[in-house]
């Protein structure tokens, strides 16, 4: 390692080290979505983990204020080949969520206010890799980003971090969520450009 | 005035051109969830995400998904009951 030269901030950005394979940066935030946009007042709003045998833990808004909160700053990647560095988000982490929830499932499938949904394995919801978010970049997350909470998984292309996520049930099997059946992968990972089915 | 999040089904004739034979934008689809038929160019289709999402006028549910990857794509009617299509009475 050379001797680190002044202003150099992280790691080089020239060829683009940060970009997973296929991806270019933008300055935007562009926003995708599958369907209209659901407004959920926070007091109406609630998010809700299900177990494989139907026990229930739930959170009012009030209630996941008053959980210990976290500002990840996050590198994000979507399928369509957008990526934007260094994101900055509030919210509570899944490990603080899921302490306490007694369950042998294997996997997650997070549902929406709208009726989206998108599965992952549950441990890629544990130790510090995911997020349930209400702010970004200091601002509450407007409705089209998927507020008043969405979901954080940003090691996963971003169709995986759940735009005005409700819940998420815990299976012992895999259950393919709104993507995931028409042709994206079930994991995702942009490192290894897991874009489609067979990838 | 805002601008719709989605445009309308006759934007499906292209993308959908690759796939089917016939044409389409003069065809009738009957949504699965609340059972209005109508013309698959009134759907509304959402553009701006992973894939194409056309949903039915009146429930808002979704009828028709296209997903297409460089090499393959994924058409699923599911929420559709049926297409139908206007044919030749000569053949
Ligand atoms: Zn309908």
């Amino acid at each position: 390692m050379g001797i680190v030269t002044p202003g150099f901030q992280g790691r080089p950005r020239s060829g683009t080290p940060d970009l997973p394979p296929g991806q270019y940066l933008t300055p935007d935030f562009p926003v995708l979505s599958a369907g209209p946009t659901p407004k959920v007042p926070q007091d109406q709003w609630e998010f809700v983990i299900s177990t494989e045998t139907g026990t229930e833990h739930r959170w009012s808004w009030a209630e996941l204020m008053a959980l210990p909160q976290e500002t990840p700053t996050v590198d994000i990647h979507c399928v369509t080949r957008w990526s934007k560095l260094g994101t900055t988000w509030r919210g509570v982490s899944l490990d603080t969520l899921l302490d306490g929830v007694e369950s042998a499932a294997d996997y997650a499938l997070a549902h929406s206010y709208g009726g989206y949904t998108t599965n992952l394995p549950l441990d890629d919801l544990r130790d510090g890799q995911a997020w349930l978010v209400h702010t970004y970049d200091g601002d509450d997350l407007p409705a089209e980003h998927g507020g008043p909470a969405r979901l954080l998984v940003p090691h996963l292309y971003f169709w995986k971090s759940a735009k005005w996520v409700r819940g998420l049930h815990l299976t012992i099997e895999d259950t393919p969520g709104f993507w995931e059946t028409a042709g994206y992968h079930d994991y995702g990972d942009p490192w290894r450009e897991q874009r489609y089915q067979g990838d | 005035m805002t601008a719709l999040p989605y445009v309308d089904g006759n934007m499906l004739d292209g993308p959908l051109g690759e796939v089917f034979a016939v044409d389409l934008s003069s065809a009738t689809a009957r949504c699965a969830h609340c059972g209005t038929p109508g013309p698959v160019a009134g759907l509304r289709v959402y553009s701006h995400a992973p894939g194409l999402v056309a949903r039915c006028p009146t429930c808002v549910e979704v009828m028709l998904r296209l997903v297409r990857a460089p090499d393959r794509a994924w058409l699923d009617l599911r929420g559709a009951t049926f297409l139908q299509f206007p044919m030749s009475p000569d053949r």
